[in-house]
């Protein structure tokens, strides 16, 4: 019979893991998935970069009413559609010398002798002073905090600081476009976790069982994925009967955009549970007894959880996308919701393009911005998913 | 061969029959139906109506049937009659409506398809051998771009390029004194001068797309040991490339058929509305806005089973193309 030695000394801690360099510990060779990922993901620079665009476009739309110098709805019709204001630092004294002042130009109002319109030019000589934490509009931050004070604004209230330019109304397009982002881009944002819901749910079903429910639900993906979305959102948005409140809409049109999203997230989840779910540690924890529920949410679930964000962040820009085209062209949000299809519908053809180029500029550029910023989030996502691929 | 075509085929029928059930959803969804549409617009004009009348029609257009059996009503209706119903607005059967329209649209997105694999071939070869190089970078950026940019939104941007710089007025598939003139050459000059924006606007992102693929693709092939063989006995690069791995990376442009094409046919719907093409994007807007729904659910079951019909070819094409696919 053996007998039972024991070693003396302190009993063995820590992961069995030695440095291949004496005294200097690789940091990454003990560090756990999500440190991997992130060391992975932050290599990706332009990832990065397209990830603070991202958090700063959910800061704007968070502080809306603060950061936009006027109300959305403000609007001033002797101001119609005039062009931006251009933003300048110093101005020159009578005697030549340059002063440091915040300021944009004016305007001087111009008559077509033709057609007896007005129009606004950009005064050159004309200074409006700004400044930062002016008193404004009053406004009531997320509905319950009253307060008058704005980022930026002229410092006289009567006169007029457009940016951007303003719209058919005289409204300024810059705050509008600012509040136009909190609902744009919370659209993408609820929509997605419903499409996740729904996405994960049935895909994990799906690859977790296989067999007849599997090819049910895949029959239903094919369905959905080869309908063009388009005809499909419009016919479903076009059933919303007019007389609903604007908010409701709202949940609605998220709803509908959802519906038709969570396909490619269902079966890139059913794609890693069937390849998942013959790995040893599963069997292994099969076989200690726990149960189905236990299985899928704490022994697989985990482990493609990065994968799922990934997928998500590329699906975001298409929802974005979604309503955007959805309010272009009338059926989707209306006014007075701000979005920045909303905002588009004033640029609905060349004539008004022709006139006012800003009304399709911004609104494009933001959603450009955004669905690219998503796009390269998201691929930088995708490729740090799997911090153990070589 | 022809047991996979067949067992294609049988797969495509619970994938139609969800289709139908779709579109059957979206003709029934808003509320209310036809009569009672017509009831407010009767007693807004001040007219009479005979209820016993109103009871008349609605059990001749079966309106209190049960649900099932509407559904099928309408779906034997278009299988055995091509009957797809009426169109309230129009006044006509709706299948007088839609095969004009149906037919542009599938001309334009196949005139789309063309573009895309005409554009993307050339420039995913260039990329995938001149990978990291100036050009490269400059098509990788203009592939994002052109993914990241909404349909709608490019085609207002191009609206107005062209009309700011080519002082070329855009919008509809011919010029006036051509809309109703019988085809010759001048007309044919006049489509593709209006042809050029709607076929970008609606390729762009499909070629982005494949040419990500094809680079990727064509570097994997690339890197393998017979195109270093055939390269060092000496054969020019050119054919070292386009004989054998641009063949093999060829394979996702036949397959990009299934995937590309509802997205087309996505892109043809918006890009007509904003360019005002006689396709059946703007009527099936107005058809949806007039809740005229049995032509805007006609509409949404043709679009699907026009994407439906080319996947079907494509997966053919590729089991042509591609043995492994046919033999298992």
């Amino acid at each position: 019979m053996l007998a039972h030695t024991f070693i003396e000394g302190t009993p063995e801690t820590g992961p069995a893991v030695s440095s291949l360099q004496a005294g200097k510990p690789i940091e990454t060779a003990v560090a756990g998935p999500w440190r991997l990922i992130w060391t992975k993901f932050a290599r990706n620079k332009v990832a990065l970069v397209a990830g603070v665009i991202i958090l700063a476009l959910y800061l704007i739309g968070l502080f809306a009413e603060f950061l936009a110098p006027a109300l959305p709805d403000a609007a001033r019709p002797q101001f119609t559609n005039a062009p931006p204001q251009e933003l300048r630092l110093f101005v020159t004294e009578q005697d030549g010398s340059q002063r440091f002042q915040l300021h944009v130009t004016g305007y001087t109002m111009s008559v077509d002798q033709v057609s007896l319109r007005r129009s606004y030019v950009i005064d050159e000589n004309a200074v409006v002073p700004i400044g930062f934490l002016v008193k404004g509009a009053p406004y009531k931050l997320w509905g319950l905090f009253p307060s008058d004070v704005h980022l930026l604004g002229p410092l006289k209230s009567t006169d007029t600081m457009y940016l951007l330019g303003t719209d058919k109304l005289g409204r300024d397009l810059l705050s509008r476009l600012i509040h136009g982002t909190r609902v744009s881009m919370s659209i993408g944002l609820i929509g997605v976790a419903i499409s996740l819901c729904l996405g994960v749910t049935l895909g994990a079903i799906s690859g977790f069982y296989g067999g007849v429910v599997d090819l049910v639900i895949q029959r239903i993906i094919e369905v959905i994925s080869s309908m063009p979305t388009i005809p499909l959102w419009l016919g479903l948005a076009a059933a919303i009967p007019l007389s609903w409140s604007p908010l409701t809409v709202y949940f609605l049109i998220t709803l509908i955009v959802s519906l038709f999203g969570w396909t490619g997230l269902a079966r890139e989840v059913r794609g890693r549970f069937f390849a998942l779910r013959g790995e040893d540690f599963v069997t292994a924890a099969r076989l200690d007894g726990s149960s189905e529920r236990r299985l899928i949410f704490r022994h697989i679930m985990p482990s493609l959880t990065s994968h799922i964000l990934a997928v998500v962040t590329l699906a975001l820009p298409t929802m974005i996308v979604a309503e955007t085209a959805l309010s272009f062209l009338g059926i989707g949000l209306k006014a007075p919701v701000v979005s920045w299809g909303v905002l588009l519908q004033d640029a609905q053809n060349v004539r008004t393009i022709a006139g006012a180029p800003w009304l399709l500029m911004w609104p494009a550029g933001a959603v450009v911005l955004t669905v690219l910023a998503y796009n390269f989030l998201g691929d930088g996502l995708r490729d740090a998913a799997d911090p153990y691929e070589s | 061969m022809l047991n996979y075509v067949i067992k294609r085929l049988i797969y495509m029928i619970p994938t139609l029959f969800g289709m139908s059930l779709i579109a059957f959803m979206i003709i029934q969804l808003p509320p209310g139906d036809y009569l009672t549409s017509m009831l407010a617009t009767m007693a807004e004009s001040g007219q009479n109506v005979d209820p016993a009348q109103l009871e008349a029609m609605r059990r001749a257009y079966g309106f209190d049937d049960p649900i099932w059996l509407q559904y099928w009503k309408w779906i034997s209706g278009i299988i055995f009659r091509g009957d797809f119903g009426y169109s309230f607005e129009w006044n006509r059967p709706v299948a007088d409506l839609i095969w004009e329209r149906m037919g542009s649209t599938l001309a334009i997105s196949i005139a789309a398809l063309l573009f895309v694999w005409a554009v993307s071939l050339p420039i995913g070869i260039y990329s995938a051998m001149r990978r990291h190089s100036v050009g490269d970078y400059a098509f990788t950026f203009l592939g994002f771009i052109g993914l990241a940019v909404p349909n709608f939104i490019m085609a207002l941007a191009l609206m107005y390029f062209s009309y700011k710089v080519l002082g070329q007025s855009v919008g509809g598939l011919f010029s006036p004194e051509y809309v109703e003139a019988p085809w010759s050459w001048g007309k044919f000059v006049d489509l593709l001068a209006h042809l050029w924006i709607p076929i970008i606007v609606i390729g762009t992102s499909g070629t982005a797309a494949l040419i990500r693929i094809l680079r990727a693709n064509l570097t994997d092939e690339l890197n393998k040991p017979y195109v270093v063989t055939a390269k060092a006995k000496g054969l020019p690069e050119y054919k070292a490339v386009l004989k054998y791995p641009v063949r093999i990376a060829l394979n996702p442009f036949v397959s990009a058929i299934g995937w590309v094409l509802p997205e087309l046919v996505s892109g043809v719907t918006i890009t007509a509305i904003v360019l005002n093409l006689p396709t059946a994007g703007p009527l099936l807007l107005r058809a949806l806005i007039s809740q005229d729904m049995y032509l805007a659910g006609s509409f949404i079951l043709l679009m699907g089973v026009l994407t439906l019909f080319g996947m079907l070819i494509s997966d053919i094409l590729l089991a042509l193309l591609d043995p492994r696919i046919r033999f298992n």
